[in-house]
């Protein structure tokens, strides 16, 4: 084979691949964002400039920006696996766990980005961009075309932090054990935290409270509260809507405040405006990464 | 009217047990599952960072990827029809169940069929998060502090789930979520029976957690009963 057959042969394979994903039976893969709708079609060019490095060029998160861990050359340019759309499992959703997230949810992570790894915000496209891009991101899942999403977890109105309602959280974090991964003082260097992997099996860090970063699914005290009662789905956080009632999760959201002890929240100036909290908050030390890397 | 009703209550009764006790008529198969070679050697689980379970093991367990038993019997080797029989209308009415106890899954395979109530318990001291790593059916991932009641939870297409527990990373055992209720786990001399089956062409299929599966073709005429064994190469790792 010459090269100008070489180059043709290329040129082919990639226009009969390049048809595949879209379209499905003819129908167009749509997304629905309040007024806005994405169209799969429109999507498919933007994840094929600017999303398929990463995450792939059949939407598996393996793109050649990552290699796994081990793998030859064994320097990977991102440490954490993009997502993986075939298997359509997402971290953050506003639905229970083991189900889809709404399209609003994607969306959602695709303007934010994910603090702490190589995806960033892409509020640089617009919105209709945005939405475009869930749109074609659906169609690699079979599961966006015979499921509905999850019923997003009902999240009732925040009570006004109370050193009362500090308190009783620090009772549940010690009780629900979230010290185990995420260390007594929050700092992500639990007993169980060396441990973990991903569903990738890749190792994952639980989240340094201390360091005092956003969370990974968003900045609001209502973005926490969707963090423990969904749980983040492909990794070892679970979800806690069983076991803890809607009164005591907001109990919980306001003592995690108090463990980002660089964070000026309103949470932690009331703890530190009591003797118990202005001691415990000045025993803390502030240290390790936002990944946790360092702890022992 | 009375003694009418009485007649018919007994007429009733007689009829239930008559069914119950005639049973489902058809013959069976059973067997023995061995391993050949050496299988790994299991190490011992370190549970220091969790006193609550440690305290209830008086010597220290370990773990139970490979489980032999004399005679070289291969234990925890799911045994199902995997084809030749219909697949279950409606899943069994009874639930099946895994005890989370002194930091072990207990059975540690759990087979159950598409659509069975799966049961959660917790009968431990101490926090477990349940988390299948299902690629077929939906992969969750659920906190189950002490005390909590059990939880349920079912699984809708045939898979072998892989399960863990993220806080206890030693913890492992495995859902199979077959598409009948002919199945059964080899035990502690590796037998196994499939009672029940209809005479028929049937695939057994065996399913071990390190060792992968086997297959055989069995033929049922009547109300025989079948013996075909099973044996697995063990891997010295």
């Amino acid at each position: 084979m010459n090269a100008n057959k070489i180059a043709k042969f290329l040129f082919l394979t990639a226009a009969v691949l390049l048809t595949v994903p879209g379209r499905v039976m003819g129908q167009q893969m749509e997304a629905h964002m309040g007024k806005l709708t994405g169209h799969a079609d429109a999507g498919k060019q933007l994840y094929y400039r600017f999303c398929w490095g990463c995450h792939g060029f059949r939407g598996d998160g393996s793109g050649e920006n990552w290699l796994p861990t081990g793998s030859y050359p064994s320097m990977p340019y991102l440490n954490i696996q993009p997502r993986n759309f075939d298997a359509a499992v997402f971290k953050c959703r506003s639905t229970p766990t083991g189900t889809l997230p709404t399209d609003q949810d994607l969306y959602n992570s695709v303007g934010r980005g994910f603090v702490m790894t190589n995806m960033p915000s892409w509020i640089s496209l617009t919105n209709q961009q945005r939405a475009d891009l869930i749109a074609f991101i659906k169609t690699f899942s079979p599961r966006f075309k015979s499921e509905k999403p999850g019923a997003p977890i009902n999240v009732p109105a925040e009570p006004k932090p109370t050193v009362e309602s500090i308190k009783h959280g620090q009772e549940l974090f010690q009780k629900l054990e979230c010290w185990k991964c995420h260390g007594p003082e929050g700092r992500g260097d639990g007993p169980s935290a060396s441990t973990l992997t991903d569903s990738n099996d890749q190792p994952i860090r639980p989240y340094n409270f201390a360091v005092g970063s956003r969370f990974k699914c968003g900045a609001t005290n209502q973005d926490l509260y969707k963090i423990f009662m969904t749980g983040l789905d492909g990794t070892p956080m679970p979800s806690f809507a069983d076991v803890i009632k809607p009164e005591e999760a907001w109990d919980l959201v306001h003592f995690l405040r108090t463990l980002q002890v660089t964070n000026k929240t309103a949470e932690l100036a009331l703890w530190q405006s009591t003797k118990e909290g202005a001691e415990q908050v000045a025993s803390r030390k502030v240290g390790g990464t936002p990944t946790g890397s360092g702890i022992k | 009217m009375p003694r009418n009703l009485g007649y018919a209550a007994v007429l009733a009764v007689l009829a239930v047990s008559a069914i119950a006790f005639a049973g489902p008529s058809g013959g069976s198969v059973n067997g023995k599952v061995t391993y050949e070679g050496t299988p790994a050697r299991q190490k011992p689980i370190d549970m220091s960072k969790e006193p609550s379970c440690a305290a209830q093991h008086a010597t220290p367990i370990t773990t139970e990827t490979v489980v032999v038993g004399p005679g070289n019997a291969l234990e925890n080797v799911v045994v199902y029809v995997s084809a030749g029989a219909p697949d279950d209308a409606t899943p069994p009415s009874q639930a099946v169940s895994i005890t989370q106890k002194g930091c072990q899954y207990i059975p540690h395979v759990v087979p159950m069929v598409v659509n069975q109530e799966l049961k959660v318990i917790n009968a431990d001291q101490t926090s477990h998060n349940i988390h299948p790593l299902a690629k077929v059916n939906h992969e969750w991932n659920k906190s189950q502090p002490p005390g909590t009641p059990p939880f349920s939870e079912k699984f809708d297409k045939p898979e072998f789930i892989p399960v863990k527990c993220n806080i206890h990373p030693w913890m492992h055992s495995s859902f199979a979520v077959l598409k009948n209720s002919h199945y059964a786990v080899s035990s502690g001399d590796g037998g196994f029976t499939l009672a029940n089956l209809p005479a028929g062409k049937y695939t057994v299929t065996a399913w071990h957690e390190a060792y992968g599966e086997q297959t055989q073709e069995v033929t049922i005429s009547g109300s025989e009963t079948k013996t075909i064994n099973f044996a697995f190469k063990a891997k010295p790792y």
